[in-house]
């Protein structure tokens, strides 16, 4: 694997499911079609927060084309993405929590008289006060959402403290301090979700879904369909976009199934683009406070992160979400002494989730225009102080994160060339700047999401004597390109071609398991687990050719569908004529081969998120215009090094890199969920037309570079590329609207009206005035490595839910209906 | 996927059967050119048609024909794409060329015409949704329900104008051609339109606007400026548009000015064209007029981008395009 001696590893080629998407053979969930298939609708609330005196369906259930009707009752199994937020039902038992929360499901000849039999359908609301903010949220005095959680509306507490904040704070020379707001956004993914469930004959059921995690989806119907999973069959066909919107089990799946299970007919549902509005699982809207204390190099002594998370109606991932407000702010630049509070309420709006950057692109936000503002108040570079407080490679962070390879410096570097930033910083015209911002990603969460002591993924192989080799994995190609990458290396280890692969990708009856198309885990869990496999099945081949051939298998090179020995290469055979010997020498061939992600040094309540077996690195340089007179920012160029440790496919990783920029553009200029509190709570706009993303016009000119510095824990050094790039975005344009007019936007999205209000204000500022008052619990104490600690907390009872002193979120019991298991 | 609620397509071959079946069918029926308006409205069950009358197969209201000196007559179903590419009127129309390329997508103005452009539905984002989500809040004044949600003491409906061309075509001095059982009318650009979201166009139930007449090329400019998020698929949520007569000498002899985007009808900004008319436009009378101007438009808080920030916009945008044209 040494070297760069590779010939598909690293190489632009073309995608492998590029030429069927580009010629419409592509089957995506909503394309399937089965005989005598029936249509679903859901029915959706108009409260934000109501209780359901009652439901008659008799009048949609006389209605021409109906076949059956489904409300709360038929399905009262609750479920959820994380074990301790088990809290989600497929309809609607007794209470909404926002307006489209599903109470009712029809099931019809075609999907119109599904459609208006909705309106046939009379539920008795009884509409109940409802949370609309995170003030609103915090008021003891208003009803709880939920009859679980940390206190009241808030979901969960988190205080943790890592050495010692204060003495880091009394050794500062700068202490600055910083309030900032990232508004909510959506992921906005192409293709709206869709399901087909489809009965089989003996009782069992299969499911298409466009899903990016059919294993999580499995799990819940399993659970809530009271049915033993391997009755259940989950298939993700070629999903149109995720990132992250189709990570959680949802609702329309199960119900789906449970109507096929019914009906014994074929059942689909295609939710409209407003039903993806609800089904939301995007990025929370989060307000945080910053209090940094610096020395008068810049080396950071202490930081204080405070969040608060507007988390919707739902659990979903918002436990997990919540930790990654605060896990990575240590990952990039030291620092000492770092003290994170924060808190998720549940309000009655569709529920936040994962969306590209899980929680860490609101924290980023806050901590790089931070940044910018200590390099002002040092008299410093933002790039040199940058630069000269770079987290080292192979350390251990304060919160016990294990950094590998880290290629931050260069990326600064490679942006700062490239953009000429020492020319312009500071010394363009008045209306043009420039900023720069930097981020960092997991390439996947070291921890599974309900805990389990397995494996986060596995590929098998089969190989015959035809040559073809046959790719067995359950990873979920979303667009993101995994199933090239799992084909390039297969492909480069066995020295034959992808399209000598078949892949089976993405079905739980046929592929062992992976967790899913989420965290950035795919390339590396999936990767090493395919290098594992594919080494498996060279070194049977090896055994076999080189008893054949006479010659020590050492020798053997596989290449160009060819085994031979390197040192005569005309002694040899083609890898098919291999395949036949080995299969004459050992039976049938299959190998296996799978990965768990390393130990993570955390031993604390709450070490579970953060740790990864390798940390992506990315740093950004944008140069804005601003209008003085209007407020108007216009991105004109946005240049990005990302450090993927090494590119499977170059052309794929810039792909992602693109993309990343193009959705943080958005975020940062227009993407906004806004709902009106005096109208009932409604999704102000859930259109494609009026919730505002860029269009090609507004998408900047981008300048890529990749930094290859192969990480130990990657296949071939490869780190991910999915969702790090974003992160930069926001603030690095935030910094150069500063750097343009002088003024400080704290929030997101970057509005030309905030613009305005700023150029106008005394304080040449637009942000959150304050964090509302939160009563935090006494922090969870660690003390950090270099203070000699163990990973272990040493303050605090620890342990309270589940008595055990290395839990984490994903590690705690699960609470169904006030009983706990496991 | 959302669908369309079920409706008879009647495919006339001429204005005047059209006009038989439009006046025979009464308010169930709905004329349709392009369409991009009317179903997705159809979708959202904003409006459900017992039958649709498909305009696009009268050839008599497809196409441009005259000439620059004496004007040119646009058929209503002459698509937008022709329209602004057609070379007439890229030559002696710019300003209309241009202002109509502003409207949707490429893709859409394929589709398009511009007799839908000048009859489309008032917006607004209480009333642009679908059936589902107008019921969370119990309906609005202008379909199902009683309350301008915009401003809910309002008694009229507050939904916005948000065509590109007409605030053109209103400066421009253009007229529009109706046909009906009853016979033919004219009827000038800006006194179609009506403050009134609901009855937003002066036409007859039984009529059928066949034309829109452009006036001669005499020694006038225009421009139309538009403010949206995004530089193609979105409605304006302010559009200024002017048109100059000016003496050789630079004096203004007339300034017509019409924003739109900002109320139920084009608005104009009659006491800005009369601080214009006589004078030469220096920096300082530009400024004086862009703030008349500003006075009388009222955005509210139903379209894109914050409604306050809109309105101070509306000086800005046209001093900009006044000051294009000076």
């Amino acid at each position: 694997m040494a070297g760069d001696r590779h010939r598909i590893v690293g190489k632009p080629i073309r995608k492998v499911d590029g030429p069927s998407k580009c010629t419409g053979q592509t089957l995506f969930a909503d394309d399937l079609s089965f005989p005598r298939m029936l249509w679903c609708k859901l029915l959706r609330s108009p409260h934000p927060h109501a209780r359901i005196r009652s439901i008659d369906t008799s009048r949609a259930r006389n209605h021409p084309g109906v076949v059956a009707v489904l409300t709360g009752r038929d399905l009262p199994i609750p479920f959820g993405i994380l074990p301790v937020s088990q809290d989600e039902h497929a309809l609607c038992l007794d209470r909404v929590r926002f307006v489209g929360d599903p109470v009712a499901a029809i099931a019809a000849t075609d999907e119109e008289a599904a459609f208006e039999a909705l309106r046939l359908i009379d539920v008795d609301y009884e509409p109940l006060d409802s949370i609309l903010s995170i003030p609103d949220a915090l008021d003891p005095a208003r009803p709880p959402i939920h009859d679980y959680g940390d206190d009241g509306n808030i979901h969960k507490l988190v205080s943790l403290e890592f050495g010692d904040v204060e003495g880091g704070f009394a050794e500062a020379k700068e202490i600055i301090e910083g309030t900032y707001f990232y508004g909510g956004n959506t992921h906005l993914a192409m293709e709206q979700h869709a399901a087909v469930a489809v009965p089989e004959a003996d009782g069992r059921i299969r499911l298409y879904s466009s899903t990016q995690t059919p294993h999580y989806s499995h799990r819940a119907l399993a659970k809530v369909l009271e049915m033993p999973p391997a009755h259940i069959r989950v298939i993700a066909p070629p999903t149109g976009g995720g990132f992250g919107g189709k990570t959680d089990p949802f609702n329309h799946e199960i119900v789906v199934a449970k109507m096929a299970l019914v009906t014994g007919r074929p059942v689909k549902i295609c939710l409209t683009r407003e039903e993806v509005f609800y089904c939301h699982r995007g990025r929370h809207p989060v307000l945080m406070g910053v209090r940094m204390g610096m020395k008068s190099d810049g080396s950071i002594t202490a930081l204080h992160f405070r969040t608060l998370l507007d988390g919707g109606g739902y659990g979903s991932y918002g436990v997990a979400s919540t930790y990654y407000t605060g896990a990575l702010q240590t990952v990039t630049y030291d620092v000492s002494n770092y003290k994170f509070e924060s808190a998720r309420l549940f309000t009655n709006k569709p529920p936040c989730g994962p969306k590209r950057g899980h929680g860490t692109p609101q924290p980023r936000f806050a901590l790089e225009i931070h940044m910018d503002r200590a390099a002002e108040r040092l008299g410093m570079d933002p790039a040199e102080l940058r630069l000269a407080h770079l987290v080292p490679p192979g350390s251990l962070t304060a919160n016990y994160l294990k950094v590998g390879s880290m290629g931050l410096g260069e990326c600064i570097r490679k942006v700062v060339e490239g953009s000429r930033w020492k020319e312009k910083f500071r010394q363009l015209p008045h209306g043009r700047g420039v900023g720069l911002a930097c981020g960092a990603y997991l390439s996947g969460a070291g921890l599974p999401i309900y805990w389990n002591n397995l494996p986060h993924t596995g590929v098998q192989l089969k190989l015959d004597r035809s040559g073809g080799v046959c790719v067995f994995c359950g990873e979920t190609d979303v667009g993101q390109g995994s199933d090239s990458v799992l084909a390039q290396i297969v492909a480069e280890v066995l020295g034959i071609e992808p399209i000598d692969l078949r892949l089976v990708t993405s079905d739980t009856d046929l592929t062992p398991v992976d967790l899913g198309s989420y965290s950035s885990r795919v390339t590396l869990m999936m990767g090493n687990a395919a290098v594992q496999a594919a080494e498996r099945a060279r070194e049977l081949l090896s055994s076999a050719v080189a008893g054949k051939l006479e010659i020590p298998p050492t020798r053997l090179v596989f290449a160009d569908r060819h085994v031979f020995d390197a040192e005569r290469p005309e002694i040899g055979m083609t890898f098919a004529e291999a395949v036949q010997t080995a299969e004459a020498k050992f039976g049938t061939i299959g190998t296996v081969g799978s990965y768990t992600p390393p130990p993570s040094a955390g031993r604390y309540r709450g070490a579970g998120v953060g740790p990864s077996p390798a940390y992506s690195y990315s740093a950004a340089v944008a140069e804005v215009d601003v209008d003085p007179d209007t407020g108007w920012v216009r991105v004109q160029k946005i240049w990005m090094a990302h450090d993927v440790g090494r590119s499977i496919n170059p052309v794929l990783v810039m792909g992602q890199v693109e993309g990343g920029v193009y959705m943080g553009l958005g975020e940062a200029l227009m993407e906004e969920q806004v709902f009106r509190a005096n109208r009932n709570g409604v999704h102000k706009f859930p259109s494609m037309l009026e919730y505002k993303s860029p269009t090609t016009q507004e998408m900047c000119d981008v300048t890529t570079y990749l930094v290859e510095d192969p990480d130990p824990n990657g296949p071939f050094g490869a780190k991910e590329v999915g969702q790090g790039p974003l992160l930069p975005v926001p603030p690095a344009i935030a910094n150069a609207v500063y750097d343009a007019v002088g003024v400080r936007i704290d929030e997101v999205p970057i509005t030309p009206e905030k613009v305005l209000k700023a150029l106008q204000a005394k304080d040449r500022r637009y942000g959150p005035a304050d964090l509302p008052p939160v009563t935090w619990p006494p922090p969870l104490q660690v003390a950090t490595p270099r203070q000699g600690g163990d990973g272990r907390a040493i303050g605090r009872a620890i342990g309270r839910a589940s008595g055990g002193t290395t839990s984490t979120p994903a590690a705690e019991p699960a609470r169904v209906d006030g009983r706990v298991t496991k | 996927m959302m669908r369309l609620p079920a409706f008879t397509y009647a495919a006339p071959r001429s204005i005047d059967e059209a006009a038989r079946i439009l006046a025979g069918e009464g308010p169930q029926a709905m004329l349709v050119a392009g369409g991009t308006d009317l179903y997705p409205n159809m979708k959202r069950r904003q409006q459900s048609p017992r039958v649709l009358i498909g305009l696009r197969g009268i050839r008599e209201l497809s196409g441009i024909t005259g000439i620059p000196t004496t004007g040119l007559s646009i058929g209503a179903c002459t698509t937008l794409t022709d329209l602004s590419t057609h070379r007439l009127v890229v030559e002696s129309y710019p300003a209309l060329s241009r202002a109509v390329r502003t409207i949707s997508t490429p893709i859409l103005r394929n589709m398009g015409t511009i007799g839908g452009n000048i009859c489309l539905d008032t917006r607004c984002n209480y009333y642009d949704q679908s059936y589902e989500w107008r019921r969370a809040i119990n309906f609005c004044m202008k379909c199902d329900g009683d309350t301008c949600w915009v401003a809910p003491s309002s008694r009229t409906c507050l939904a916005v104008n948000s065509s590109d061309s007409v605030p053109l075509l209103c400066a421009i001095g253009a007229t529009v051609r109706l046909a009906g059982t009853h016979g033919h009318r004219e009827i000038a650009m800006r006194d179609f339109y009506n403050k009134d979201g609901i009855r937003y166009i002066n036409k007859q139930p039984d009529e059928i606007v066949t034309h829109i007449a452009l006036p001669p090329v005499n020694g006038w400019s225009a421009t139309y400026h538009k403010l949206a998020r995004r530089g193609s698929f979105d409605f304006p949520v302010l559009g200024v548009a002017v048109a100059m007569w000016r003496d050789p000498d630079g004096t203004v002899l007339d300034a017509r000015i019409y924003l739109n985007a900002v109320a139920s009808a084009p608005v104009e900004a009659a006491e800005a064209r009369q601080a214009l008319i006589g004078h030469k436009p220096t920096p300082d009378l530009i400024a004086h007029a862009s703030h008349l101007a500003s006075i009388n438009a009222k955005p509210m808080d139903n379209t894109d981008l914050d409604y306050a920030w809109r309105k101070k916009m509306v000086r800005v945008y046209v001093r900009r395009a006044l000051n294009g044209l000076s």
